[in-house]
């Protein structure tokens, strides 16, 4: 199926899924949320690939998703396995309780 | 079918601002869902229908499951609901808000100078996108596989609960000391 907007609304729709992603992690205090918004984030920079790649014919865009999607997977299940290990340690999801990594 | 391509658009930033706001980690798990459909569709627009399936087999089934095992396994409900009432407040959010507004805003002018104008987006199939995948970026598909298996491993890894066996002081110890940590919790 075929579609014709403008190149300027699909890569601002992709900005703006970003800015409100980079809200997200900026503003929860709960990792699971920050977690999510990087979720939002990465799927958001996926958009402009796609669209980038639909703009010139050329699969190159759908590949760096398939990327992306490998590296969210990963990125998802050692993030989780961690908040996972911060709530047993901490019995909290709170960043501000992480303070003593001082990493 | 630009009206779709809208629709589409408006649902995913409207179930994406209700994922970052909301307080329920399971209503903004479920809104993140919506949002990665509305993903899901705006690719399909976009003439990349393999690139729509990936994101609802993989991201919306399989990465989204992580999600709500974990917060199963946490057990989060009311009590983290209150909790994030009370962190987000709108003094919290407010400055960051703006700061993000105004790169956006930034990003805006500058797209929109730039007059690339309406185009009609090519169709690529998956036939293509598995030839360029598998012919030029091989190496890379073989260093997403390393990745995974390095995630899978590091997760494994990090997952896995210590059995502590220690002395019976030393238990005592720990008991107090964790007594002592659930107080400066509380």
């Amino acid at each position: 199926m075929k579609t014709a907007v403008s190149v300027e609304v699909v890569v601002l729709l992709a900005g703006l899924l970003f800015a409100l992603g980079i809200v997200g992690v900026i503003i929860r205090k709960n990792i699971i949320f920050m977690l999510l918004s990087v979720e939002i984030m990465l799927n958001a920079s996926g958009l402009a690939f796609v669209a980038a790649g639909s703009r010139w014919g050329q699969p190159d865009g759908q590949v760096m998703f398939v990327f992306i999607l490998a590296m969210a997977a990963a990125e998802v299940s050692i993030g989780l396995a961690l908040i996972l290990q911060i709530y047993h340690q901490h019995k909290s999801l709170d960043i501000d309780n992480l303070k003593e990594m001082n990493g | 079918m630009e009206i779709a391509f809208y629709i589409a658009g408006t649902v995913a930033v409207a179930a994406t601002w209700m994922v970052i706001t909301r307080h329920n980690p399971v209503h903004a798990l479920l809104y993140l869902n919506v949002s990665l459909l509305a993903h899901a569709m705006l690719f399909y627009l976009l003439g990349a229908s393999f690139a729509a399936l990936l994101e609802i087999i993989i991201y919306a089934g399989a990465i989204m499951v992580l999600f709500i095992f974990v917060v199963m396994l946490l057990n989060l409900g009311k009590e983290t609901a209150e909790q994030e009432r009370k962190w987000l407040k709108p003094k919290v959010w407010v400055g960051p808000t703006v700061l993000a507004a105004i790169l956006f805003a930034e990003f805006l002018a500058l797209v929109l100078s730039s007059g690339q104008g309406a185009y009609s987006p090519a169709v690529v199939s998956p036939r293509e996108l598995a030839t360029a995948l598998y012919r030029e970026y091989l190496i890379g598909v073989e260093l997403a596989a390393m990745l995974l298996m390095a995630a899978v491993v590091g997760a494994a890894h990090i997952g896995r609960h210590k059995k502590l066996v220690l002395h019976r002081f030393l238990q005592e110890e720990k008991e107090k000391e964790e007594e002592k940590h659930e107080e400066a919790v509380l």
